[in-house]
């Protein structure tokens, strides 16, 4: 029951909010839906309950290990977008709707136990986003909302492919084609092994689309660009981690057909190679929010070495998706707050900002340690154990090159940051209207920053638990 | 049923090459259009001896998307954008029509190899489906024009659609008519980017989005 509240909660705030007549005070859905949102998830992060095998939707044990953490994100973003929404002049009557849309469908998305209702859920929150990155309405954004759909759209035709694929495996394998994780789960060993492997390579390049991995990633920079921070927030800390979490799913499926070894190998060559685009293109752009995305690249890929590690290394995954998740939201955050003021996002444009927002500039040079895993923020702790445990798995190259590119993000984003924080105060406007940076606008980022913090402190026990039982149904101990 | 839906599927394989060689975009979504109504009847064909309700729903909400619905959006954007050829593709027609026809062979060819169930293993359907699935991609990569590109979605979606009809004795229909809402809903939005994007650059040319690169 609970886990499909957790889905219509948002849906109705999405409808009341399209009918709402004030503009003004529309925008207060968002904080409203997400806090009832947040307390949900987190009483069922404390509470679990059962769940039944066969049900297509529930809080099961990995929806609870990122799920929360998502809600959590959206919440501060929520009250981040009150105060940005109010210095705006557009309508907002789509924006808002759109995005406790995305909310509805992320919380479907992960906790989608059968393959075409993750898929339809993974699509519809895809085209909930197209109104948010278009928000701006500059012919850039639809530039990069084109990019969007056209690469997005053909990712999710070839996951959809791949889920056709792996349902055939079951029926070539003398299953029923039952495409429910359980089923497919319990059947693995006879499924179709011809037919697994193409599933396998068609849901990577799917998902991989989705999540913003190389060579698929082409449409993250723009999108990411171009539209408001907070919709990148949410894009790099909510929807990649639905894809993420789709991947997780199918390679314990993949796995239990016995083909493990293929799902490592593939799922290290792409992280690794993904960390390395990433970090040469951290290198080149000049362009804030951009880094941003490259960034985003940098840490899906870490994401996908840690998973090819197995068990302990998911649990590791499962960890950095949070402390990306956290720490990635108050990068956007402040990032928005520089780009509102200087009105541009290149650091041609934009010097010296330390004199024009202090806090937020300390917020942005904070967050740039934090993301590029300076102790002691959660970054740090969850790749930390990430490289132990690919030592301990005897992965030293993989490890060695994985060092390698963090370091070379390191300088990148350092410079980017150092860029537009330091100097004298360099804008294209003379004279810009300045932005209070009013509570509204510190404290969110301020906030993430903070959780990632303790994060990386005191992960709390709970969240360890939440974890390990999430491990544990994926590879279940034979 | 084999020989009925070896006619359909035949048929719309050769609407793949009309597809991959006009230059006039009306052709071409006519031909789109074809393509999904031809497909959209098969549920009936394949599932002659089982027919239902709902069964017949599908069919009937699958025609008038792909046949109906789509074409008639992409027609009214072209107008709107008042263009109704492509001159300058990045692939040419030629050498479409040639990669287009060598991938039908490749995939009728390579289909013996792959294992599959007997019911699936002497007719059309999973060439079709490969062969769908890579015109499909050749008008989306080679094409410049938003609406051919949406064209050429269109064909890679009838594909997977192809594909997953082997699938419909087992998969639960409700996953069916996601898909089919979810790819409407889909063409619509892009329907209105197209839309947009129009108003923006006073053209359809993806070529002209090139202000984002690194």
């Amino acid at each position: 029951m609970n886990a499909y509240l957790l889905i219509i909660i948002p849906l109705i705030g999405a409808v009341l909010a399209a009918l709402w007549p004030r503009k003004k005070s529309r925008p207060l859905f968002l904080p409203a839906v997400g806090l009832v949102h947040t307390i949900l998830c987190f009483l069922l992060l404390a509470k679990p309950e059962a769940v039944d095998p066969a049900v297509w939707l529930a809080f099961d044990p990995l929806a609870r290990a990122i799920l929360p953490g998502v809600s959590l994100l959206f919440l501060v973003c929520a009250c981040y977008t009150v105060g940005y929404l109010r210095l705006k002049e557009q309508d907002n009557r789509v924006f808002v709707p759109a995005l406790l849309l995305v909310l509805g469908l992320l919380s479907a998305a992960h906790q989608a136990r059968h393959l075409g209702i993750l898929w339809i859920a993974t699509e519809a929150v895809t085209l909930a986003c197209v109104p948010l990155i278009h928000f701006n309405g500059t012919p850039k954004s639809f530039e990069a909302t084109w990019k969007y759909l056209l690469v997005g759209g053909t990712g999710i035709a070839l996951s959809l492919l791949g889920s056709i694929c792996l349902g055939y495996a079951s029926l070539h394998g003398g299953g029923s084609g039952d495409i429910t994780f359980t089923a497919l789960l319990e059947h693995g060993p006879n499924l179709s092994r011809a037919w697994v492997l193409t599933a396998w390579v068609l849901l990577l390049v799917g998902y991989g689309t989705k999540m913003g991995l190389a060579p698929m990633h082409t449409w993250k920079p723009d999108a990411y660009g171009e539209s408001p921070g907070i919709v990148g927030a949410l894009l790099a800390g909510g929807v990649t981690s639905v894809a993420f979490m789709a991947l997780l799913r199918i390679k314990s499926v993949v796995d239990a057909a016995g083909e493990g070894v293929v799902t490592g190998r593939t799922l290290l060559a792409i992280g690794l190679f993904s960390t390395l685009v990433a970090a040469l293109f951290l290198l080149r752009t000049r362009d804030f929010k951009r880094m941003l995305a490259y960034s985003s690249i940098e840490h899906m890929g870490i994401l996908c070495i840690a998973t090819s590690l197995g068990g302990p290394g998911v649990w590791a995954a499962l960890f950095h998706v949070w402390s990306n998740g956290l720490t990635k939201g108050a990068l956007f955050l402040s990032a928005a707050n520089l780009q509102r003021v200087a009105d541009s996002s290149s650091i041609d444009d934009v010097r010296g900002m330390s004199k024009v927002l202090p806090r937020t500039s300390i917020l942005f040079v904070v967050g740039m340690f934090a993301i590029t895993a300076c102790p002691p923020f959660g970054p740090f702790f969850s790749e930390l154990l990430i490289i132990r445990t690919g030592l301990g798995a005897g992965q030293g190259w993989a490890i060695g090159l994985f060092l390698v590119c963090l370091l070379l993000a390191f300088f990148g984003i350092s410079r980017i940051v150092f860029a537009v924080v330091d100097g004298r105060p360099r804008l294209k406007k003379p004279n810009p209207a300045h932005l209070k940076e009013s509570a509204g606008l510190i404290l969110p980022p301020l906030f993430l920053l903070a959780a990632s913090l303790w994060l990386g402190l005191f992960t709390p026990d709970i969240l360890k638990g939440a974890w390990s039982a999430a491990v544990l149904q994926l590879f279940p101990i034979p | 049923m084999n020989d009925t839906l070896n006619l359909l599927i035949g048929l719309a394989m050769g609407l793949n090459l009309l597809a991959l060689g006009t230059s006039r975009l009306p052709v071409l979504i006519r031909a789109v259009a074809m393509q999904g109504v031809l497909l959209g009847l098969l549920p009936l064909v394949l599932e002659a001896h089982g027919l239902d309700w709902r069964l017949v729903l599908i069919t009937l909400a699958t025609v008038a998307g792909k046949g109906v619905l789509i074409p008639f959006m992409l027609i009214r954007a072209m107008r709107t954008a008042n263009i109704a050829r492509e001159l300058e593709p990045f692939i040419g027609y030629i050498p479409s029509l040639l990669l287009g026809a060598a991938g039908t062979i490749a995939a009728v060819a390579l289909t013996r190899y792959l294992p599959l169930l007997p019911e699936h293993a002497g007719n059309l359907h999973v060439p079709g489906a490969m062969a769908l699935i890579l015109t499909g991609f050749i008008l989306l990569i080679g094409r410049t024009k938003a609406i051919s590109q949406v064209c050429g979605y269109l064909i890679l979606e009838n594909g997977i659609y192809l594909a997953g009809l082997l699938l419909i004795r087992s998969t639960p229909i409700l996953v069916e008519f996601g898909i089919l809402l979810d790819v409407t809903v889909g063409i619509f939005v892009i329907g209105i980017i197209v839309d947009r994007i129009q108003r923006a650059f006073d053209s359809l040319d993806t070529r002209k989005l090139t202000a984002l690169h690194e």
